[in-house]
């Protein structure tokens, strides 16, 4: 009885303490943009963090997807009401740099003692979110790359001996499964402009837009139509019009990506961060593998882009905050959190120091995991060139629409190639002297 | 002599009315005044600052044949959804007026659709109108390739007409039903004494007394049309397949918060509000002085 009792006191006041310890913890709030299951497991790195320290608690937030979250961060700071942290997607990168509404990672880092070498991202996952000067302003967080799904077993039906590595290969493996009676051959969206329109342009090593497709000024230009990618735009039209590649789409009833875990279509280009998820909804008759990007043959290949989002830090919050955000930022970037998150979620492991780590533990040995470090080779493939560094331009969702759209009246409209991409361009230029004058006077960083 | 309540005290009908004001003031004319600022300047998203610009956001959107296309594109659909909806709707209404069997039922059973949000309505519209899946997605099974609102502009734009002139059927019914039920009997049953057939009647007496709702249901259906079509384009079809569907409000939604063109779409918004203003000013100042009855 006496020991129940003792038992009793220590729990209150242990309980006293921690309830004086959670209240004298720095509260701050991340918000973010994924929902479903990577939601789940950005809560549980967030838990991770409130347990594995007392100092700070961060609140984080879901707000659905980027767009949201770009459009109530946004709302949020005009009405200074921001949350320290939160996460924007590539192509929302440049209005943030401009917008001078950040604190610098380096910043934020020495303002929690830390520091943090930014040397250890991988090359085409640093220069997407640094400045023309080189330094990185926000933390890489969650980051893929595109890459190309096969169906081995419909590819070993048809009597495609390897998996294809060119586009030659690709068209020849595409007329063999057709031939082999299987209706979609390659899955095609021309709304998914980034995995066929920028990474193409960025393993060709073909320029978006001049001045090294932006980070050379705002006063850059598109040139895509006057590159290799007309001719690629002209072969997806003669593969569709010749049924080898098949239109799915969310308004078609199917996605691409449904399409593949589902065995219809048997080949899909999408993010390697699908890779987990192709693990667990395909169809236990779909045997898959995934590969870089095609090239075509004799091309030299450059690295692809990165995708997927970073951390900014966001002006305008007290000291003790910042040292919050900077704590969390150290603790995103430990090995062991950086191959958790990355072990869970499919993306790719932003630090070559993370990758290799990994890569020693054999995980990338087995499945499920096998086959996801093709993402680093493709991300790390080649000498960097300006054209291969990141996207930098204004309004980019808007062109991406438009080149989207571009596709997509080539492929059902029958208008010609160099027409649509003329026009893409035309209307992403005056894009981009919009953009140019909004922000008259500003420098690039 | 006109009688009038007068208050004494100057103040206390300013306080009487100053919630109603202030709610006008904050989600009315505040976000307008807003709008009205950033559609004559150059305002950066996040909110670094701004430049003016006068007219050039307006001269830069009446200059883009796109935004013309969008404006003819809005004005179709509120044409073809505003004429299939009331039509549809004043056909049930008649026949629900007439009495007929299962007149009770059918009242309210019309009015559902009008309880249902837009974005369900659109996801429902989606899976039956699924070129590959859906319900009339089966015609290609008979007919290959014949529908595809997925990649032909003109079917995805009749798909969300339909869905649209659907989901408006039960508000426009209840008021042709209210209309028609307040027709004096005696009046019809004149003319039928008179031996004029149902449909002579409804095309001699009952359309002309009722011309009043019309017109108040064809000015509130052509506003309709262009402000609420956003939810179920949003769920249909994304303003896909290459912008076919992208009507005035949609165009406004995807400059401003996917493109981050805040002064575009602030003078896209001032343009449509002049239009909505102006079908308003119609509706007020022209139908209801012109429009009556003895």
């Amino acid at each position: 009885m006496k020991t129940n009792w003792l038992y009793g006191a220590a729990f209150a006041a242990a309980a006293l303490v921690s309830s004086a310890s959670a209240q004298a913890a720095t509260k701050f709030e991340f918000w973010y943009g994924l929902s479903g299951d990577l939601s789940e497991r950005v809560q549980e790195m967030c838990t991770r963090f409130n347990q594995a320290q007392t100092d700070f608690e961060i609140a984080c937030v879901s707000q659905d997807n980027y767009d949201n979250n770009l459009q109530n961060t946004i709302a949020a700071f005009r009405a200074n009401k921001q949350p320290t942290l939160t996460q924007i997607f590539d192509a929302g990168t440049l209005d943030l740099m401009l917008s001078g509404a950040y604190m610098s990672l380096g910043e934020l880092m020495a303002a929690g003692g830390y520091t943090l070498n930014s040397e250890n991202y991988l090359r085409g996952i640093r220069s997407y979110f640094s400045t023309s000067k080189g330094e990185l302003l926000s933390l890489p967080f969650n980051n893929s790359t595109a890459v190309i799904y096969y169906n081995t077993d419909a590819l070993t039906k048809a009597g495609v001996a390897a998996i294809p590595a060119t586009w030659e290969d690709v068209e020849d493996a595409a007329r063999k499964l057709k031939a082999a009676g299987y209706a979609c051959p390659v899955a095609f969206d021309p709304s998914g402009v980034w995995q066929w329109f920028e990474q193409f342009s960025a393993v060709h090593n073909q320029p978006i837009a001049s001045k090294g497709n932006g980070y050379g000024g705002l006063d850059a230009e598109y040139v895509l139509n006057k590159t290799k990618f007309v001719d690629q735009l002209t072969w997806y039209k003669k593969m569709f019009d010749e049924g080898l590649f098949v239109h799915k789409s969310k308004a078609a009833g199917e996605t691409p990506n449904d399409a593949f875990v589902n065995g219809n279509c048997q080949i899909t280009s999408s993010s390697i961060a699908d890779h987990g998820s192709f693990t667990k909804q395909a169809k236990p008759e779909v045997k898959w593998t995934v590969a870089m990007l095609p090239v075509w043959a004799g091309t030299d290949r450059k690295n692809s882009f990165v995708g997927g989002a970073s951390i900014w830090a966001l002006k305008g919050k007290s000291a003790e905050e910042y040292k919050g955000a900077a704590a969390f930022f150290n603790f995103l970037a430990t090995p062991e959190q950086a191959e958790h998150w990355s072990t869970i979620t499919g993306y790719v492991p932003v630090t070559m120091a993370g990758f290799e780590a990994m890569k020693a533990k054999g995980f990338y040995d087995n499945a499920p995991y096998k086959g996801r470090e093709v993402a680093i080779e493709s991300l790390t493939y080649g000498e960097a060139t300006e054209n291969t560094q990141g996207i930098r331009l204004g309004n980019y969702v808007t062109m991406r629409k438009e080149i989207g759209n571009a596709m997509a009246d080539v492929m059902f409209n029958n208008v010609p190639v160099q027409q649509a991409l003329d026009t893409a361009v035309a209307n992403g230029n005056a894009l981009l002297r919009k953009f140019e004058k909004t922000y008259q006077g500003a420098q690039l960083p | 002599m006109e009688r009038r309540a007068y208050y004494r005290n100057k103040l206390l009908p300013w306080l009487l009315i100053a919630p109603q004001l202030l709610l006008v003031l904050v989600f009315f004319y505040w976000p307008t005044a807003q709008a009205l600022y950033w559609a004559f300047t150059l305002e950066q998203p996040w909110g670094g600052g701004n430049a003016f610009v006068g007219f050039d956001n307006f001269t830069a959107i009446f200059s883009d044949s796109r935004y013309w296309g969008t404006v003819l594109r809005s004005a179709f659909y509120a044409v073809v959804a505003t004429g299939l909806s009331m039509a549809m709707a004043l056909t049930l209404a008649l026949f629900v007026d007439r009495g007929l069997k299962g007149t009770k039922l059918f009242q309210s059973v019309f009015v559902w659709p009008y309880a249902i949000a837009a974005p369900a309505a659109g996801v429902a519209f989606r899976f039956m109108f699924s070129p590959q899946a859906g319900l009339i997605g089966t015609i290609n099974q008979v007919w290959p390739g014949i529908w595809d609102p997925s990649t032909v502009g003109w079917q995805a734009l009749l798909m969300v007409i339909v869905a649209h002139a659907w989901l408006g059927i039960g508000y426009n019914f209840v008021f042709f039903l209210a209309a028609l039920q307040m027709i004096p009997r005696s009046v019809i049953e004149a003319g039928a004494m008179d031996g004029a057939r149902p449909f002579r009647r409804m095309l001699d007496l009952q359309l002309p007394l009722i011309a009043p709702t019309t017109f108040f249901l064809l000015i509130m259906n052509l506003i309709s049309s262009f402000t609420d079509s956003f939810g179920l384009i949003d769920t249909l079809t994304e303003g896909g397949p290459n912008d076919a569907t992208v009507v005035m409000v949609y165009k406004i939604y995807f400059d401003g918060f996917k493109g981050l063109d805040y002064s575009g779409a602030a003078a896209q918004s001032i343009v449509l509000m002049l239009l909505v203003i102006s079908l308003t000013f119609i509706q007020f100042k022209w139908v209801e002085k012109k429009i009556h009855y003895a």
